[in-house]
């Protein structure tokens, strides 16, 4: 029978099946950072049981770490106790840590791509909803919560009910400007936050295909934006290029190029569900409400609210239905979190940054997704048009994403950020984001109020 | 985890689509390394508005949502939040598939009622907010005065909540065919 890329790589997964009872589905690689797993190997210890797979589990610190420049030490109390427990855990089941000291830290979305630990068929586990970011490789790669990363530490299996495969098709070529961050968020507002509930996106089309793997990895970590358990994309020479001669990557590559050039969904499979977008047809998209899904072309008006919802997210946003969105004052532009701190993101940052200045009175900060990405960076010089541009050029970490670590927009105030999440107060109380692409977020910092960066010339 | 079997309680409700798990307990009380303590901050910021329906609780342990609710987050906070809240049961349109599998793991009883159902507990309750909900997880239905409603739940799940037990036991009691798929694996 023929079947989905999401088919093959679960049916490679499943160890034991019994009817009326969840799949128990084996898992490659477990990654594990200090907020959700505190609570998790506390259980395993009242139990007394061992990791089973400590060489299949890779931890990094990166949500409550902090990201001043020369500030690496400065963790706040609160914080400090789940970097030191993370740290004591990892040491005594022989988990390997990428700590605040290890060239290798950074977002645990960031660094296990970067470390070419990720690849195609595996299955990719972690106490973070946003670890479908890894599908970009053709995994299946899904968050989960903290007990079932006690599941996974203790027995390297979780329990699991098929979700149904859901193809998105982009066809056609997106348009100069227009980046895998506006394909996502059209995506969203087409089906809604909850459109991908019980499903794997498998995301195909001339458009993803032409995406670098920065692009498919930003496409696949909003997957659950959409509600989606996980999202997918089929391996291709773009993965097997970017994986090649990275540290993780398998040692007879050849051998496992050939296996993962299978992983596709075969013809006339089928899918559940299935929707095309023209990509053509996308411009840069920003949201104006309190969800991913209430965004709209950049230059198109706040639109007029039709449900409850809509009329309290304009209310909290203080935002008017009718008015343009360019030209709207900015107090904060961040750059940064798993969706967009790669080096491509930041290149295309700072195209629009050469040669302009951050206008007086806006906070501009730019956050590397790791200490890899942020030397790669230096070696190109990207830090030197930030900050001859006025923006803080930071340490790695998840940041002002989720503000734990004391980066945080002030309450009121309106922030354009690359990150994921516009919730209400996510990126502090009181807090308003709209969510963009690293272009639109740079045209915005550049000019103070929100741009098109298709109207600014950019100089790469 | 407590096991559940039924309950009858009054009902807060909270009627909004997409409740996000950041409103159900934002990050900034997320620095904790056990399960407690985390009642402070469910729902903070919404709570500030002292005429929301979430401070006036009277003991109630239903929350009644709308739709993809615990949508955002896989943080297991926002299931323990709600517990140390005194809530044991959510009524919602629908759920976000991590937090549904999350409160079913604390014991937390995540109920999906169709359109109709849901309509007529919400009107029940806007001529009676002191109405009685009775949930039964024995025979899958919710009761109020003389309504009756039935909603779904998996088997295995039900079976976890009903003993309190955590599934972990049942993976465990499987080791003899991970070990199997792992020898297979490392031969292929
Ligand atoms: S950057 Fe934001 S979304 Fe990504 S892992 Fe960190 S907190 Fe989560």
């Amino acid at each position: 029978m023929p079947r989905t890329l999401f088919d093959k790589v679960w049916d490679a997964h499943v160890v034991h099946e019994s009817p009326g009872r969840p799949s128990i589905l084996y898992i490659d690689l477990h990654l594990v950072h200090e907020v959700t797993s505190p609570q998790a190997f506390a259980g395993l210890e009242a139990r007394g049981l061992p990791v089973r797979r400590p060489e299949r589990t890779l931890a990094t610190m990166d949500h409550s770490t902090p990201t001043r420049p020369g500030g690496l030490k400065i963790v706040a109390d609160a914080g400090r106790a789940q970097l030191e427990m993370l740290a004591r855990r990892c040491a005594e089941h022989g988990i390997e840590l990428f700590d605040l000291d290890s060239p290798n830290n950074g977002i645990v979305h960031v660094v296990a791509p970067e470390q070419g630990r990720t690849h195609p068929g595996m299955t990719v586990v972690c106490g973070d909803s946003h670890t479908s970011t890894h599908g970009a490789f053709g995994a299946l790669a899904f968050g989960i919560g903290t007990s079932e990363v006690e599941h996974v530490l203790a027995t390297q299996c979780l329990l699991q009910y098929r979700p149904d495969a859901f193809e998105v098709r982009f066809d056609g070529a997106a348009r100069p400007g227009v980046t895998g961050k506006d394909l996502i968020l059209a995506l969203i507002a087409e089906i809604g936050i909850g459109g991908g509930t019980g499903h794997v996106l498998e995301y195909t089309g001339d458009a993803v295909r032409a995406l670098s793997m920065e692009g498919r990895m930003t496409l696949c970590n909003m997957s659950i934006e959409a509600g989606a358990r996980a999202g997918m994309v089929a391996p291709d020479d773009t993965t097997f290029e970017y994986l090649a001669g990275r540290p993780g990557a398998p040692e007879d590559f050849d051998a496992a190029t050939a296996r993962w050039r299978a992983l596709k969904t075969d013809d006339d499979a089928a899918f559940a569900r299935r929707v095309t977008i023209d990509a053509s047809a996308v411009a840069p998209r920003i949201t104006w409400g309190t969800t991913p899904a209430m965004n709209v072309a950049v230059d198109q008006p706040v639109p007029a609210p039709d449900s409850d919802a809509a009329r309290r997210a304009l209310a909290y946003m203080q935002l008017e239905a009718g008015r343009p969105l360019l030209g709207q004052p900015v107090d904060v532009v961040f750059i940064g979190s798993c969706t967009n701190s790669r080096l491509d993101d930041l290149r295309q940052a700072a195209s629009v940054f050469d040669g302009r200045r951050v206008p007086e009175g806006l906070r501009a900060l730019v956050v590397p997704g790791s200490r890899a990405v942020k030397r790669a960076a230096e070696a190109e010089g990207l830090d030197r048009v930030f900050t001859a541009a006025g923006a803080e050029w930071r340490e790695p970490g998840c940041s002002m994403c989720l503000a734990m670590n004391g980066d945080q927009v002030p309450s009121g105030k309106l922030a354009v950020s690359t990150s994921n999440r516009n919730f209400e107060g996510r990126q502090g109380p009181g807090s308003r984001t709209l969510l963009a692409s690293p272009l639109t977020a740079a045209a915005t910092a550049v000019s103070g109020v929100v741009t098109d960066a298709r109207t600014l010339e950019t100089s790469r | 985890m407590k096991p559940f079997l039924e309950l009858t309680s009054r009902v807060v409700p909270l009627v909004r689509d997409d409740i996000d798990t950041d409103q159900i307990i934002a990050a900034r009380y997320l620095t904790v390394t056990d399960r407690s303590g985390l009642g402070e901050g469910l729902f903070a910021a919404w709570r500030e508005d002292p005429s929301s329906p979430l401070n006036h609780r009277d003991g109630a342990s239903i929350l009644l949502a709308g739709h993809n609710f615990g949508c955002g987050s896989s943080r297991e906070h926002a299931p323990w939040a709600l517990l140390a809240g005194g809530y044991r049961c959510v009524i919602a349109r629908s759920f976000a598939d991590i937090f549904r599998q999350n409160a079913q793991r604390n014991g937390l009883l995540p109920v999906a009622l169709e359109e109709p159902a849901h309509a007529r507990l919400l009107a029940s309750l806007e001529m009676n907010p002191a109405l009685d909900v009775r949930v039964d997880l024995f025979g899958r239905t919710v009761s109020w005065r003389d309504h009756l409603a039935r909603f779904e739940i998996d088997d295995f799940a039900r079976e976890c909540l009903l003993g309190g037990v955590d599934s972990l036991g049942y993976l465990l009691a499987k080791s003899d065919a991970i070990g199997a798929f792992e020898a297979r694996r490392g031969a292929a």
